[in-house]
């Protein structure tokens, strides 16, 4: 089982959280238009990271915040957890550039 | 060098010279500069392929890349489960065309997979349950696909272990059962294909990672870096589970996918003493016992994406605690060993088998924590689509163009969990 660091509640074991998926995937402040292929890359496309993958999590059974984390998927490593009005912290090896919607 | 044979005379003929004739089952080439098509991905999907487009569309000039070792990854890691028992109509076409040549692969192969067509129970453990597989019953049978629903005692003498009280925290409501499906040995799916694809031809390259997909000035694919060197083929055709994002991210292709963990385990060898395959949706627990003697047993994906072929002990746990209340026999079994492959996962849990917007780049993906049971019917669909450049009527509907136009096979939604 995983540690993870709640930013607002410090370490925490992995089943206090739920897992929220890619971070950084903002919704389309006029989906009506949007056609369906870009809308089909909102819902659908994941860029899938094999590396430093930028994702969300929710502290579900603990203060109940979101926040984003950086997570090594090779390792399950978290490099860094950060809160969702924050910046992506920069690290050495950058995540995949987030697509646009 | 051809192909050494399998028969009981055989077998006794090599038995009395104390077995040392037997030559490996396969080559080991070096890769060639070009072939006529490559897959990438040496599990049962992608050799199969392979052994496809030899053996029916005339394409022997082909070359499967496998950056392990044939049968080390998700083939070699699944829980064996075989079933055609979906809701949809192109779900019940796809996978009862695989079970229909699961029926036959020994021999088509000449090698015995150990198909062994001893009935699949899925259990239902509440009213929701039992409406949802009773509609996957009449649904199945419109589609000329066997299956039948059980009471709990019907259950439980098709499989005598099973805990049919009413005090478990989740009592066993009754069940569909699916005579037709069973399991296969695992390993012996990929050497059969890998060493009847060998005999006709195709190149089994191991130990070749992709690093790079080349395309030309059209935007078509050229050639493929690999760490064995640079290989030239106009026809690729990627078949690599969980890592196929990774791959097709070096074509520029985006895909609805997603890799997580998937678990499994086996316990202590013990004398037969489990007839069928049984499944819990609800609670989450797949089992059935091995030739060895093994109870084999499939957890949950991880909740998080991972590619680290290793998952959290609390998934295992929770599974374990599903098969301790409906089966307590076997609360004193000893785990033997617990690993985890990577499966990619689309939002609708079905599959992608499809031409891609790379003009000779083809995919074989999306099939989460199913695979297995769908490997000769992919293999045959992926290979049709790739040597004539359309799709078969049957994976026709799987495309990754299902996304933007709406046209999902929901699967997930079916089932109510990954399956």
């Amino acid at each position: 089982m995983l540690i993870i660091v709640c930013p607002f509640c410090g370490k925490r074991p992995e089943i206090e959280f739920t897992y929220g998926g890619q971070a950084h995937i903002t919704r389309p402040e006029r989906p009506s238009e949007l056609d369906d292929q870009a809308w089909a890359e909102f819902l659908y496309m994941r860029s899938n990271t094999k590396g430093i993958h930028a994702e969300r999590w929710r502290h579900a059974r603990g203060c109940g915040r979101f926040f984003n984390a950086l997570r090594d998927t090779t390792t399950d490593h978290f490099v860094a957890t950060y809160r969702i009005d924050e910046p992506q912290p920069q690290i050495e090896q950058p995540a995949e550039p987030v697509p646009p919607p | 060098m051809s192909r050494q044979n399998f028969s009981a005379l055989s077998l006794l003929w090599r038995g009395l010279s104390r077995h040392g004739g037997w030559r490996e089952q396969w080559r080991k080439p070096e890769p060639k500069a070009a072939y006529d098509a490559i897959i990438v991905g040496g599990g049962g999907h992608g050799l199969g392929a392979a052994y496809y487009l030899a053996k029916e569309h005339g394409i022997g000039n082909v070359a499967v890349l496998e950056k392990g070792w044939i049968g080390g990854g998700n083939t070699g890691r699944n829980t064996t489960i075989i079933r055609s028992n979906y809701l949809f109509n192109e779900s019940a076409a796809l996978y009862d065309h695989s079970v229909k040549l699961w029926e036959g692969l020994s021999q088509e192969l000449d090698y015995n997979v150990m198909f062994s067509p001893r009935g699949v129970m899925m259990l239902a453990h509440t009213v929701h349950d039992i409406q949802v597989f009773k509609r996957h019953v009449h649904a199945n049978r419109c589609n000329g696909v066997d299956n039948e629903w059980l009471e709990p005692e019907q259950a439980k003498a098709f499989c005598p272990p099973l805990n049919i009280s009413s005090d478990i925290r989740y009592p066993v409501l009754g069940a569909a059962l699916q005579r037709r499906g069973g399991t296969a040995r695992h390993d012996a799916v990929a050497w059969g294909y890998a060493r009847a694809a060998d005999a006709l031809g195709v190149d089994i390259i191991e130990n070749c990672e992709v690093t790079a997909i080349r395309r030309d000035a059209g935007g078509a694919v050229e050639a493929l870096e690999t760490t064995r060197g640079v290989i030239r083929s106009h026809k690729v055709g990627v078949s690599a589970a969980g890592h196929t994002s990774v791959i097709m991210a070096m074509a520029g292709v985006r895909l609805p996918l997603e890799s997580y963990p998937l678990q499994a385990l086996v316990s202590e060898p013990i004398k037969p003493i489990f007839p069928c395959v049984v499944m819990s949706n609800t609670i989450h627990a797949y089992i059935s016992q091995s030739d060895k003697g093994e109870l084999v047993i499939g957890a949950g994906t991880d909740a998080y994406t991972s590619y680290t072929q290793r998952g959290a002990l609390h998934i295992n746990m929770h599974t374990l605690d599903a098969i301790c209340e409906l089966f307590p026999n076997f609360r004193r079994l000893a785990m033997l060993r617990n690993w985890g492959g990577i499966v990619d996962v689309t939002p609708d849990r079905s599959p992608i088998i499809a031409k891609t917007p790379v003009p000779g780049l083809y995919v074989n993906c999306g099939w989460g924590t199913g695979g297995f049971k769908a490997t000769p019917g992919s293999a045959h669909v992926f290979a049709w689509t790739m040597a004539r450049d359309q799709a078969h009527p049957i994976n026709a509907p799987f495309t990754i163009e299902r996304f933007r136009d709406g046209y999902l096979i929901d699967e997930a939604a079916a089932a109510a969990v990954a399956h």
